[in-house]
Formats: structure tokens, C-alpha cells, sequence
């Protein structure tokens, strides 16, 4: 059995599952495709999620309403244990690759984290990750009867819904009691796209001049093109964008179709989350700036200058 | 009370990758420590500086090199050192089974260790150690405090970020916005070279890799490089547009 663990969000299944649904399809194994929810009132999850496996289980719980890395590995491992799983897939969430390494001490098994290709031979699993702030691609291999891999957002292409639902399982659950309480959340503003599910990203560095910049040119811009923001570390540091905007290494590793970097000069940080980008927009002041050597496009000028008038082209 | 902190050693952000026999060459090229790891250091030494009697004992795992990065821990104030020596690479979970046993030997309470690493970008060493101790972790974590044996502060979640409390024994990772770490001073680097520095070896930790790492290869995305000069901003604002539009095809 595969057993994919189905993240969501705002009472929709994620992007990440359809995106893990595609690895495991690929397999073309024969094993079942078993999808496990998770949480409290999420009957409409699983029943999305039905339409794209072979069956779906089910844990509805009040216990279950507030993720913790505890709980969900628990139950999981209880889930791949109980259903003689042989491949776990994982999203590579920030919580997916908190809760896994759990999993997979529980498991005995291997962690094959933040997966971008993934086969399976019997036993043997071979995946490709990336590397040195993803300067560098490795391929790793495990043999054992279960191996846990976390899938990396936005790589594998979102596997679409067939027309006829898979049968749901309600499952009973051990579950730990969670020692790691929260008392308080700071949501990320959600007014605008996702920044790890949008097409296109624009995001801005110090060349924006100011928060006042940033406003005026990427998020104008990013209104525009329906895109979400962005920004590097050195701007988030600086207090103009919250963190949770943040693109790089300790931020968010994003992969969209277009990535448009506005006055980014282009630390390796902030490389290390972008450069799986598809095309790469930059525009900055400096032509030395390393951002242009991985950009396909770009303008080398004033974005003060420059950002209003691609607002104006567009427009037109 | 003691606190073990994780120290990796990586290649520097400035230094370009090179790979030979299969691996990414690191012997000629500048070795730091994981930025990820210092803000552990500097969170232990900052909880001690406020009044909390602690043992800090900074741990890494790796070849013989490694222990420059362990220098550069007990330069910052760490108070001793263990370096289990090994010329074999280990996964996360392996790892986790050396930093686990370690904690329990030296009764740590509390185990720091950097998020994202850069050299495996790898996020699992924590929660695998914690899951191995039974004890909870929190990761992600940007502001931490200590009273008595209760860990109160903020980190970051899928969605924003959380305000938390937790008892220890914990395992805790670090990250950017934590603190800003020190850099050692000349007489602090002085004194360090007479602390502790001490050598295990890896068998006793009785480990068997859980992955086989295969391959590496760098591969560089080739680009367009269509760069243009935008000194005629409206002139270089349409020829872009067009650009994305009829080329690339990437906006409507």
C-alpha cells in the first residue's frame, strides 16, 4: 500500500497532495493508492480527495484540530503500521517535514526528504533531492519494507480528479497527548495568492528603495499580474515585509512558473529558493548583480523608473 | 543544567560548488560553520548570560575538519567540545541515533540545532533526535525564552507563526531572526584553544546507515540571459512586456 498523508488548507485540499498523488501514480505500482486525512471537520476534504484514489481513511477528531508533530506522527505510523504500507509520502510542509522524521523513527524505516524525482523498484527506493542550498542535485537510494519520503512543493505536476469517489474508512486512533502548546498564532496574510502555490511570484530586495517602495512598485505590479509577493531576507530583516513573505533558504522555496525579481541583487540564500523558477525576470540597477546570471529576462536600470513603466505597458 | 548544541560545518555561501569522485569537493574550498548552528550557540550562551546556570556543549559528527567548526563554537563561549570523528556520511535519521545517545550520556536537557542545513538541506536531524529522547521539539523557532523548565516563545508554522510554551527536556531549531551571533574575539579565541576538545569514535554509537547516497551532479538550468538596458525606461518597459508576452508567453 501507498499511503499519502493529504495536506490542506482553508477547507481545500493543498496543491502538495494533487502533487504527491502524481509521485505515487508515477510509480505505476500496483499497491492501492490510500489517502489519509487527518483533523477535525474535514469530512469535505476527504471527500475531495476521494475522487483521485483508491480509498481514502478517515481520522475526524476534535483531538485532531490543531496540528502538533506529535499527533500527527503518531497517527500515521499507526495508519502505515496498521496498513502494511510499503512508500509513506509525505508533503514537504513545513509541518510534513517537522512530523516525518518522527515517522520514520517510529517506522525503523529510512527519510527520504524533500524528494524532486522519485522511483521504486521492490524494496529499493531511488529519489533525487536537491543539495548545498540547492546548487546541487543527489540521488539517494533505501531498501527497506517501508521507506518514508517527503514530496517538495511544486515540483511534480498536480494530479487531476477522476470522476468516481473512492470508498472512506473511518480509522481509531492512539493518540499522545501534545506537550507543545499554542497559545498564540500570527496568521500570514491571506488576501493574496499563496506564495508556494501562485504562478507567478514578484518579489523585491533592498533596490525597492523602502516599504513605501515596495508597495508602490512589487506589490502593484504583483496586483497586476494576479501573482503573489515576495522578498529576501535582508528586506524581512530591515521589518519593511513580514517573514512570511520571505523567499530563500530560511524562507520559502518557491518554483513558479515566472519569478520577477525586482531590485534583488541575488545572495545565494535567496538563489537557493528561487532558482527552480521556470523563467526568471530580474531588474536591478547593477549589472553585476548575480541575479542576472541565472535570469532569462531582464532590465538593467531604474526600478523607480522602470516598474511604472511596465505598469503603464501593461495596462495598455 | 547542559545544553548540547549541533554543530555542521558547510562550505561558505561565497564559495562555488565543486564536485569530484562522485562527491561535492569540499577540501579546497573555505568551511564555516552552518550560520543555522551559530544562532544555537548564541541562544545557549544568551539564556546563560541571563542568569541560567548551564553547561553549553557544542557536538558534531563528521571527518577530521569538522573540529575547526567546533574551535569556532567554543571561540563564541561554548564550554567544551565532543567531535564523533567519521569519514562516513550519515542521514539525518542515522545521526539522530549518535545525537540521541550523546544527550542521554552528557544529561542534556536541552538540544539546540540549526534548521535548513546547508550542506544536505536537511530539516530531520531534530525531530528524529527528539522522537528518539521521547521528548517534544519546536521548530522554526525566532524568539525563545527560559524560566525554571518551561520554554515560552515564537516560531514559525505552515501558516504564520505560533506563540508556544513547553516543558523540557525539548529539542529546539534554530533559525535567522533569533538572535544575532556573536563573532568570537581574539582573546576569547585565545581561551578557547585550551577547552576541551574530545574525540569519540563512531563505533560505539552502533549506527547503520538507513541511505545510500547514489550520485551527485550540478546541474545549471541554462538561461536566456536577455538582458536590457533600461537607461529609455518606457522603451525597455515594453520591449520587456513583449517580450513576456510573445516569447516567453508567460503573462496574458
Amino acid at each position: 500500500m501507498i499511503l499519502i498523508v493529504v495536506e490542506y488548507a482553508n477547507g481545500k485540499v493543498s496543491k502538495s497532495t494533487w502533487e504527491m498523488i502524481t509521485a505515487a501514480r508515477e510509480l505505476g505500482r500496483e499497491a492501492p493508492l490510500t489517502a489519509f486525512v487527518l483533523g477535525s471537520n474535514i469530512a469535505a476534504i476527504a471527500d475531495e480527495v476521494a475522487r483521485a484514489v483508491d480509498q481514502v481513511l478517515v481520522a475526524d477528531l476534535p483531538a485532531l484540530a490543531q496540528y502538533d508533530p506529535e499527533l500527527w506522527s503518531a497517527a500515521v505510523a499507526q495508519i502505515a503500521t496498521e496498513g502494511e504500507a510499503n512508500l509513506l509520502l509525505i508533503g514537504g510542509s513545513r509541518s510534513g517535514r517537522e512530523y516525518s522524521p518522527r515517522v520514520a523513527i517510529k517506522l525503523d524505516a529510512p527519510l527520504l526528504e524533500d524528494v524532486i524525482t522519485l522511483k521504486a523498484a521492490g524494496e529499493t527506493i531511488t529519489a533525487q533531492r536537491y543539495t548545498f542550498l540547492a546548487r546541487v542535485t543527489e540521488t539517494v537510494e533505501s531498501s527497506a519494507p517501508i521507506a518514508v519520503v517527503t514530496i517538495k512543493p511544486g515540483v511534480f505536476n498536480p494530479a487531476t480528479p477522476k470522476t468516481d469517489a473512492a470508498e472512506q474508512f473511518d480509522v481509531d486512533l492512539n493518540l499522545p497527548t501534545p506537550r507543545l502548546k499554542v497559545t498564540g498564532k500570527t496568521a500570514e496574510r491571506s488576501s493574496r495568492i499563496s506564495l508556494t502555490e501562485a504562478e507567478i511570484v514578484v518579489s523585491g530586495g533592498r533596490g525597492v528603495g523602502s516599504a513605501e517602495g515596495f508597495t508602490q512598485y512589487v506589490e502593484a505590479l504583483a496586483d497586476q499580474l494576479g501573482a503573489a509577493v515576495g522578498a529576501t531576507r535582508a528586506i524581512v530583516d530591515a521589518g519593511w515585509r513580514p517573514y512570511s513573505e520571505q523567499v530563500g533558504q530560511t524562507g520559502k522555496t518557491v518554483q513558479p512558473k515566472t519569478y520577477i525579481a525586482i531590485g534583488i541583487s541575488g545572495a545565494v540564500q535567496h538563489l537557493s529558493g528561487m532558482n527552480k523558477s521556470k523563467t526568471i525576470v530580474a531588474i536591478n540597477r547593477d549589472a553585476e548583480a548575480p541575479i542576472f546570471k541565472i535570469a532569462d529576462y531582464g532590465i538593467i536600470g531604474d526600478v523607480t523608473q522602470l516598474v511604472p513603466a511596465i505598469l503603464t505597458e501593461l495596462k495598455k | 543544567m547542559r545544553i548540547l548544541t549541533y554543530i555542521r560545518q558547510v562550505l561558505d555561501a561565497e564559495e562555488s560548488v565543486h564536485i569530484a569522485n562522485n562527491a561535492v569537493a569540499l577540501e579546497n574550498s573555505k568551511l564555516v560553520m552552518d550560520t543555522m548552528d551559530e544562532y544555537g550557540v548564541e541562544e545557549a550562551l544568551r539564556l546563560r548570560e541571563s542568569g541560567i546556570e548551564a553547561e553549553i556543549v557544542a557536538v558534531a559528527v563528521g571527518p577530521s575538519r569538522v573540529q575547526d567548526a567546533l574551535r569556532t563554537a567554543l571561540a563564541m563561549g561554548a564550554d567544551r567540545a565532543i567531535h564523533v570523528e567519521t569519514d562516513i556520511r550519515l542521514d539525518a535519521i542515522s545521526l539522530s541515533k549518535v545525537l540521541a545517545q550523546l544527550a542521554t550520556q552528557e544529561q542534556a536537557t536541552l538540544i539546540f540545532s540549526g534548521g535548513q542545513q546547508a550542506d544536505w538541506d536537511s530539516h530531520a536531524l531534530a525531530a528524529a533526535t527528539a522522537e528518539r529522547l521521547n521528548w517534544p521539539q519546536v521548530t522554526w523557532t525566532s524568539a525563545l525564552e527560559l524560566k525554571g523548565t518551561t520554554l515560552t516563545g515564537k516560531h514559525d508554522a505552515d501558516e504564520g507563526s505560533e506563540s508556544f510554551t513547553l516543558e523540557l527536556p525539548a529539542v529546539v531549531t534554530t533559525q535567522q531572526g533569533l538572535n544575532e551571533p556573536r563573532y568570537p574575539t581574539l582573546p576569547n579565541i585565545m581561551k578557547s584553544k585550551k577547552k576541551e576538545l574530545r574525540k569519540e569514535s563512531l563505533d560505539q554509537f552502533a549506527v547503520t546507515p538507513k541511505l545510500k547516497f547514489v550520485s551527485v551532479e550540478i546541474q545549471v538550468k541554462s538561461r536566456l540571459n536577455k538582458i536590457l538596458d533600461g537607461k529609455d525606461a518606457p522603451a525597455a518597459a515594453a520591449q520587456l512586456v513583449d517580450l513576456l508576452r510573445n516569447e516567453a508567453r508567460v503573462i496574458a
